[in-house]
């Protein structure tokens, strides 16, 4: 079967990959790029756990094809931290234990940085909502919402 | 499979009219992926329809109605500064679709297009009178939204014809649309019922009225007896008692695993009778 | 374990609450998961399955996949060991099915290819030939006379005779007379529940790469809660020597019970044999789903006694659990902790173990216990509304203590049931005003908690700093628990810890991470063999100083005199010592190697607040505190994470989690979007209270928190949906339709 040859930007990177059209994003992030931060928790957009931006939009990547990548900018947990600083969530998640297995907060954090870009200030129910296709197993989601509304709270303060 | 992505309307209908085996489009994805690996269907041919002009926008007519684009997602819908003024309705039942990823990608067009009884824009769509352009082979022609789905999984779209545009009528004064659909959690699962009302009101009397269900039948329904009870009304308890009834009535659902029979019957008077609520109201609201 | 080490305060790190060790690699992605390891030259394994529920196999054609182009090989049952006894051979059968297909999902063959969709291609070009057999999905169908014999000679000794076939073990226990004690109530009600299997529901799916050679030598990585467990079976089911299978534990994306067992392991392993090369598995979601351990569905009947002063006279249950097609529903532990919250004169309680046409259950936090808490706990609040009495005052009344002879049969020591029902009645939450439409529940719950063999090492750096290995896999934050606890004994910073979960290779045998035993076992293991490095360093600082080995004490990180007597030296700093270890005797380690057997017992009361939307039967959870006994909270906000994780496992299975199968045996919700764990908008803040009452059987008292709280909530959201909308539901999940045709009910008299 003949592949695609791919050309775009990931994390700000010119990226070229080749790929089956039947591949996701999140197969060649995962196989192809060895970028293995976005996770197939169901292959279905229904946990979440593959979250990534596309063009600054947060999408599912396992419901995104490789193909579609052509010419995008996509954005993964890998180019969160800026060096060896990370963001203000990524602190605030450690410090309040909003993780425990770890297994979805890679995409918790993509998408909840995608929500304070184009809401600074969400209410505790509008997070919920945001992150309601972000599933986790473990923490029953409170220390993680706390976790975000204090992280918005301190930047609008810093900034 | 062989992945296209056509520059126009008429390349795309081109390929889809001659290709092979299976074919589906590709705007959102976020159906025909999970099909893809589900193993449920595996198109031989797939078209993305996101290189063709126009298929992003969200466009005011002349007339004061509205043209949306068939890749235009929910988010971008939601985001517009004056669809959501128009028609509420219509763009909180898209809305509905998913979680925000699903949001950022899926389009009214693929959840028309993908026939599920259960796809929550459609009865909004045929509740405040939508209608498609359909291209084909043959050039293209405007049909009403509920002529498209055929049953579960099927539509009345010929080989090779695909839907290029989305049409909105004018809003007009006096009116107000809404949808409801009753899920087991908040967010993420599909419709058990679904219901929109849209209507215009003369005064506080409402002058015209439609009701479409969601999920109690292979399509979705447009149910003229539910309107019926709520045209000449200015919404009293025996109107709502009236629409109730008929929308119950309407409906011809299946026991499965989201929800049964008896439960979808009910359930689809008590939304009827809380979206008319809301539409009312909403109407009322921009009466002036 | 001697008990004079005791230490129940004075802590300088424990119960504090620092960032954990392990925090940066997962927030950036950097952490390695079960499906993030490659291997040079790797395949990738696709499982073909049954899509039926009950089916002879009568043919596998594998030539049209292995004529695919990248196609390297196929293996069927033949590939594994023969003449396996015991759990080893029912593990066998459930990971590559034999003679016969026993649940939808059921594997039977696998091929590894060169790229994942060339090996999902290829799973479908294998053809198999099923004979249709007759099923049995349900729990009271399956024990009926005239169903379906899924496995012929599958019980074992515990069975009364005259029982169907698929009732493969047997528990009966309790004390006293349950009748006289029936007879001295004033108020008897018995009633029928239902659950339904629900699933652990762990986002990462099971996932492994495997590299074994024709030589018997192997090495696996993979997501498990216990990886020597993994060794032992995988080595039992390939016909290997256990020692020449090196297993290495991935970062673990959620468990819960239901990563103690093997599924693809031994698949992957005999692919890679078979092939000569690294394979690497994946299970889609609805793999997951379909072929993994889901909790047992029940049908339980429960009969309780009460006087009008709220004395609980006599208690008796009987508890059917449905495990899949093997033995292992863990119905004695149903049957025992029903009523352990309770000190029983008179109590008696019945299991059944059976066998249907489901996966093999796996366990799922305190296996067994929610259901039994979910019947036990309706009764005993509809008794109090009935009798007009306040739901937390009789539960004290009843309250199992210190000295209580439990239903299960040992005297509990010191337990905190009373003061986690004390603390409950205290809160603000328990007096709170309700709104109309909403109601109040409140619940107990009890689990065993386990010890379990455990090894442990402390290797001493050079520059004073510690390397911990412990063997459980870190599910839930339990390498900053170990950290806190070397970090307080050796008495240097909580960052001069770096703990690693080890591999088979570099510690003894390490038991699961289950059974609530992380935190109380390698705790104490850890705790252990930092004293015995302190020991070590004292002997070194005493030869230096040239006084006895028991002149030498350990304070603050240093090693100083015992007393004026011992003689004058200034404190010795660890780093001291460690710098000039090599030219004093050696490496300087502690070990610890033993079976802790003190796992203290653990408790919990519930309070919960839901509101039915009495037209469409929707209930929803307003209010959610949950109240519960940790001995010793090591890492409170941990300890606070798992009993927030716990109660929220607890809202959906309450409400709307659920294994539906249809007529045809198979199972119809086998993604997220219709099996319904709880997401982030369906749930509000979940308070927690942490009750301290030491576990003497921990250096520290720590108990076990990670299964209790799972316990009481299906009972607590029970009791609350009956005050909120006046209707009592014995089955779950209490779906919508399910509650809004009991209210007709009630509605039509």
């Amino acid at each position: 079967m003949s592949k695609m040859h791919i050309t775009t930007t990931v994390n700000g990177d010119d990226v070229e990959f080749l790929c089956d059209p039947r591949e996701t994003l999140l197969d060649v992030l995962r196989d192809r790029l060895g970028l293995t931060g976005a996770k197939e928790g169901c292959g279905t957009g229904d946990c979440g756990a593959c979250s990534v931006t596309l063009d600054g939009r947060l999408v599912c990547s396992c419901l995104v094809l490789g193909a579609e990548a052509e010419g995008k900018r996509i954005g993964t947990i890998e180019g969160m931290a800026k060096g060896e600083d990370l963001h203000p969530l990524q602190k605030k998640f450690i410090e309040h234990a909003a993780l425990q297995c770890g297994i979805c907060t890679p995409g918790i954090l993509v998408a909840t940085e995608a929500l304070l870009k184009k809401n600074p200030d969400p209410s505790e129910t509008e997070v919920r909502y945001w992150l309601a296709g972000n599933l986790c197993r473990c923490t029953g989601y409170d220390k993680i919402i706390r976790a975000v509304l204090e992280t918005a709270a301190d930047m609008r303060e810093a900034s | 499979m062989q992945y296209h992505k056509p520059e126009n309307f008429e390349d795309a209908v081109a390929i889809a009219a001659q290709a092979q085996g299976l074919t589906r489009f590709l705007a959102g994805g976020t159906d025909v992926l999970v099909q893809l690996r589900a193993d449920i269907a595996v198109p031989d041919t797939l078209v993305d329809v996101k290189g063709i002009g126009g298929v992003k926008d969200i466009t005011r007519e002349s007339d004061g109605g509205w043209r949306i684009g068939i890749a235009v997602s929910g988010a971008e819908m939601t985001e517009h500064p004056d669809l959501g003024r128009d028609w509420p309705g219509v763009v909180e039942a898209t809305d509905l679709i998913g979680s925000t990823q699903i949001q950022g990608r899926a389009t009214m067009t693929g959840n028309l297009c993908n026939g599920s009884p259960a796809a929550d824009a459609v009865p909004a769509m045929v509740a405040v009178g939508m209608s498609v352009s359909v291209t084909g082979p043959d050039g293209t022609r405007r049909v009403p939204v509920e002529e498209i789905p055929a049953g579960p999984g099927r539509t009345s779209l010929a080989k090779g014809e695909m839907i290029s545009a989305l049409h909105i009528p004018p809003r007009g004064a006096a009116g107000g649309d809404a949808y409801l659909r009753f899920i087991p959690r908040t967010e993420m699962d599909i419709a058990v019922v679904g219901c929109a009302v849209n209507l215009r009101l003369d005064g506080d009397t409402v002058a015209e009225a439609r009701v479409a269900l969601g999920a109690v039948a292979p399509t979705v329904l447009l149910v003229a007896d539910a309107a019926d009870a709520l045209v000449g009304t200015t919404l009293d308890d025996k109107a709502l008692d009236a629409l109730a009834e008929a929308a119950s009535a309407a409906c011809k659902p299946i026991d499965d695993k989201r929800g049964t029979v008896k439960f979808r019957t009910h359930v689809a008077g008590v939304l009827a009778r809380r979206a008319a609520k809301i539409a009312y109201d909403r109407a009322r609201s921009t009466r002036t | 374990m001697a008990l004079d080490s005791l230490k129940s305060e004075g802590f300088k790190q424990v119960g504090t609450r620092p960032d954990r060790p392990d925090g940066f690699d997962k927030v950036t992605g950097r952490a390695k998961f079960g499906a993030d390891a490659t291997a040079p030259g790797m395949l990738h394994a696709a499982i073909v399955r049954s899509p039926h529920a009950h089916a002879r196999i009568t043919r596998i054609d594998t030539s049209k996949a292995e004529a695919l182009t990248g196609v390297k090989g196929v293996v069927t049952r033949a590939d594994f060991a023969t003449g396996l006894k015991g759990e080893n051979w029912n593990i066998l059968e459930n990971v590559m099915a034999g003679d016969t297909a026993l649940y939808d999902g059921h594997a039977v063959a696998a091929v590894a290819a060169t790229s994942p969709l060339i090996a999902r291609d290829a799973a479908k070009l294998i053809e198999v030939e099923y004979e249709i057999l007759p099923h049995v999905t349900d729990v009271d169908e399956a024990m009926a006379e005239g169903a379906p014999v899924i496995r012929e000679g599958a019980a074992d000794k515990s069975v009364p005779p005259g029982l169907h076939p698929n009732v493969v073990r047997y528990h009966e226990s309790g004390h006293g007379d349950v009748d006289k004690g029936f007879a001295e109530a004033d108020l008897v009600i018995e009633d029928h529940f239902r659950t339904e299997a629900t699933h652990q529901g762990y986002i990462e799916p099971h996932a492994c790469l495997a590299t074994l050679g024709g030589d018997g030598k192997g090495e696996l990585w993979c997501c498990t809660q216990g990886h020597w467990n993994v060794q032992k079976i995988c080595s039992a089911l390939l016909g290997l020597e256990t020692s020449q299978l090196r297993v290495t534990a991935s970062e673990i994306g959620g468990g819960f019970g239901g990563k103690t067992t093997v599924f693809i392991e031994p698949v992957a392993l005999a692919l890679s044999r078979k092939t000569n090369k690294p394979v690497k598995l994946v299970m889609s979601r609805s793999e997951v789903f379909r072929a993994t351990g889901p909790t047992s569905s029940t049908s339980m009947d429960v009969k309780i006694g009460m006087k009008k002063d709220g004395t609980i006279t006599a208690a008796q249950g009987v508890f059917r659990l449905q495990g899949g097609a093997f033995p292992g529903a863990p119905c004695e532990f149903t049957a025992m902790c029903a009523f352990a919250p309770y000190a029983l004169k008179n109590v008696h309680q019945v299991g059944y173990d059976v066998i249907a046409n489901r996966p093999k259950q796996a366990a799922y936090r305190a296996p067994g216990s929610p259901m039994a808490a979910f019947a036990v706990e309706s009764v005993i609040d509809e008794l109090c509304g009935q009798l007009g009495l306040d739901p937390i005052e009789t539960r004290l009344k009843n309250a199992s203590k210190r000295g209580t002879k439990a239903s299960f049969g040992p005297t509990f020591d010191q337990i905190g049931l009373v003061e986690t029902l004390e603390a409950a009645k205290a809160h603000p939450h328990y007096s709170a005003p309700l709104k109309p439409g909403q109601g109040r529940g409140i619940s107990c719950g009890f689990w065993f908690n386990h010890g379990g063999e455990t090894a442990v090492s402390l290797a001493l750096s050079e520059d004073g700093t510690a390397q911990l290995a412990v063997g459980t896999p870190d599910i839930g934050g339990s390498r900053a628990s170990m950290a806190l606890m070397a970090a307080e004994e050796l008495g240097i910073p909580y960052e001069n810890i770096r703990v690693t979960i080890a591999d088979t290779a570099t510690l003894g045998y390490n038991e699961v991470s289950h059974g609530s035993r992380v935190t109380y076992a390698s705790g104490l293991a850890t705790i252990e063999a930092a004293r015995d490095a302190v020991k070590k360093l004292c002997a070194r600082a005493a030869a230096k100083w040239g006084i006895p080995e028991d002149a030498v004490k350990w304070e603050n990180g240093c090693a100083v005199p015992s007393g004026p007597n011992a003689g004058d030296f200034d404190p010795l700093p660890i780093d001291q010592i460690t710098k000039r270890m090599g030219a004093t005797g050696g490496p300087i380690v502690g070990h610890f190697e033993a079976t802790p057997e003190g796992a203290g017992v653990s408790f919990a009361t519930h309070i919960v607040d839901a509101e039915v939307d009495p037209e469409t039967g929707k209930t929803s959870v307003v209010r959610y505190t949950v109240v519960q006994d940790a001995g010793k909270a090591i890492h409170p906000t941990y300890v606070e994470g798992q009993f927030q994780g716990g109660a929220a496992q607890g809202i959906g299975w309450a409400l709307n989690e659920e294994y539906i199968y249809g007529e045809d045996g198979r199972l119809q919700n086998a993604v997220f979007l219709d099996y319904r764990i709880p997401v982030a908008s369906d749930l509000p803040m979940i308070d927690t209270v942490i009750v301290e009452v030491p576990n003497p059987g921990h250096p520290y008292g720590v108990r076990g928190v990670g299964e209790t709280s799972i316990c009481p909530p299906l009972a607590a959201i029970a009791n609350a949906v009956s005050a909120a909308a006046g209707v009592r539901l014995h089955e779950l999940p209490m779906s919508p339709p399910r509650i809004l045709t009991a209210l007709e009910k009630q509605r039509d008299g």
